[in-house]
């Protein structure tokens, strides 16, 4: 099966933001996701700077990527539930 | 305790973020007000009962982002006349914590409650464990009367379905030397001769009801004005981000500030005077010494176990030595302190030679609000590199190792550490207390160093960090082994 991609922003935004609690996705992450996904800090993503992706977008941070989709005001048990979504 | 990243931390950044953006854009005065409403929008989910109570207790987070006291709060003075307050104010001033009496909960005394889990057992535990006689069984459940009971929580390590549970006051329970207590409304009040400034109550309030006054608009208005102004990061500031030593002064600058000292190497002169002293006090035959770096525990001595006081290092905290250097290198230039610590910006208060303290939080929005990014910006590494041992004093245990590192002869050494003054803390504080005043007997394992630090974990546990203190801990020591050993 793929895995799929968790993609952490770790720019200062992000990071300031929240993200650093993300850094313990790893540690925190219960055993039925541990090897269907595969965790990535990235440099910043640059949502934070996009006037497409919407809303105010600085204020959205901290930003991670999950396959490619967007999740704002990423905490790890919001990038947990969407990961059990994309697993059901 | 409360995780770092939570809504009430996140809410706080998310203010000062927005006052520096207006600041650098000139538009303090006339944007402010703008803020609890972009906070508290009106298709929201409100947190309190509607968005126009949301909306209240923003602008009062405002003022005190803005530096501005609660204590003399005017209902009818505007966020502008606030912000135009915090621009002409030409020094801060305390007290630099202070209750949000608006957004405290009044939570109900710390008390004991049996839950509906309750079965009225046979065995009833609950009944035969309490040694006031406070429960009886009514109506089919195990009942406390508050009156007889004195909160030793044996009714609830008892009961076998877990029936019974306690309510905190978090501020309370937090506070490691009695300073708050419920005032005649039902709020929290703060004692100023007890509080000794440790931000405990800071961290753990759910309601973000303790709240500290920042010093952020007073330093980009220095920065705004082209005055030199130099930023002194201690090292639990160096460590709050995944970066290669040197980024961070880059970052610094490229924030605004003229130039950069590491408060490191104020830690290596504190380590050196320190071990000297050491080695003099013990000569002359004393026979404890602490550690002094921490302004929280100096306060605490002070305050609360004064028979320590003798035994106080009277040297000055790296800090002051980084403020020092700062003002000897660029005269005339204005000194920020970036550290996580709420008891540093109280040190501040008093140490004429630092004009500013600002925590990790208000570091991040000044970041946000210039979108700079940290782990990009260009390393401009210090022209004298700090010793490991300097830039470990940010863990606990780090500061007696600094101090052993400096010490010629290391055999005289017998170290202590208090790695946090929560109430346990505070309890072997008074020990040692007591066997300086010779109350206590001094034994062959009594120790002649100790080294207090009052956050658990030392300052990369402090009240105002971004990032979890385990992850701080591991960047802590890349960097430190990136310091240069002393010859």
């Amino acid at each position: 099966m793929k895995k799929h991609t968790v993609n952490i922003c770790t720019g200062t935004t992000c990071f300031v933001m929240g993200g650093s609690e993300l850094l313990l996705l790893d540690e925190l992450l219960p055993d039925d996701l541990k090897d269907v996904i595969e965790i990535k800090g990235s440099p910043c993503i640059g949502i934070c700077k996009n006037a497409d992706y919407g809303k105010a977008q600085a204020d959205h941070a901290p930003f991670v990527q999950i396959d490619g989709e967007v999740v704002d005001e990423a905490s790890i048990q919001k990038v947990v539930d969407h990961l059990r979504r994309l697993n059901a | 305790m409360l995780n770092i990243n939570n809504n009430s931390s996140r809410l706080k950044k998310e203010i000062l973020v927005r006052i520096a953006r207006l600041q650098f854009e000139g538009k303090l005065a006339d944007g402010v007000h703008n803020i609890p409403r972009e906070l508290a929008p009106p298709n929201g989910t409100p947190i309190r009962c509607c968005m126009y109570h949301d909306r209240e207790i923003i602008r009062h987070r405002v003022i005190a982002r803005l530096g501005c006291g609660l204590e003399d709060y005017d209902d009818e003075k505007r966020l502008s006349e606030y912000a135009e307050a915090a621009l002409n104010r030409e020094k801060p001033v305390g007290p630099v914590l202070t209750v949000l009496d608006l957004a405290c909960n009044s939570c109900v005394r710390s008390h004991f409650m049996v839950t509906n889990a309750c079965q009225a057992c046979l065995a009833r535990p609950c009944l035969v464990n309490c040694g006031k006689k406070a429960i009886e069984i009514k109506n089919g459940r195990a009942c406390i009367d508050s009156e007889k009971c004195v909160s030793c929580g044996l009714c609830l390590q008892n009961c076998p379905y877990h029936a019974i549970i306690k309510i905190p006051v978090p501020c309370e329970e937090a506070c490691p030397v009695g300073a708050i207590a419920k005032g005649e409304n039902g709020r929290e009040h703060i004692d100023y001769d007890k509080c000794i400034s440790c931000g405990n109550c800071m961290r753990e309030c759910p309601f973000g009801a303790m709240i500290d006054k920042s010093q952020l608009v007073d330093v980009i208005k220095h920065m705004m004005a082209d005055k030199k102004v130099v930023a002194l990061y201690a090292p639990a500031a160096a460590a709050q981000f995944r970066i290669e030593p040197g980024r961070l002064d880059g970052a610094l600058l490229a924030a605004g500030f003229s130039n950069v000292v590491e408060v490191a190497l104020g830690a290596d002169i504190t380590a050196s005077k320190e071990a000297a002293e050491f080695a003099e006090r013990m000569e002359k035959g004393e026979k404890m010494m602490t550690t002094s770096c921490c302004p929280a525990y100096v306060r605490a001595v002070r305050e609360h176990v004064p028979e320590l006081l003798s035994c106080v290092s009277d040297t000055r905290t790296p800090m002051h030595y980084a403020a020092e250097i700062a003002k000897r290198e660029f005269p005339d230039c204005v000194t920020v302190f970036i550290g996580p610590c709420l008891a540093k910006r109280r040190e501040g208060l008093d140490d004429d030679l630092v004009d500013y303290v600002i925590s990790i939080e208000e570091l991040g929005a000044l970041f946000v609000a210039r979108g700079i990014d940290v782990t990009k910006a260009a390393p401009v590494p210090g022209k004298k590199i700090p010793t490991p041992e300097g830039r470990n004093f940010a863990k606990s245990g780090g500061v007696a190792q600094a101090v052993k590192a400096f010490l010629k002869d290391t055999s005289i050494l017998k170290e202590a550490i208090i790695d946090g003054l929560d109430k346990a803390g505070m309890k072997r504080l008074a020990e040692f207390g007591k066997i300086n005043a010779g109350t206590l007997p001094r034994t062959d394992d009594t120790p002649n160093l100790i080294e207090v630090m009052a956050c658990q974990g030392g300052c990369i546990a402090g009240p105002s960090v971004i990032t979890n203190p385990k992850v701080a801990l591991s960047q802590l020591t890349k960097y430190a082994e990136s310091g240069v050993r002393a010859s």
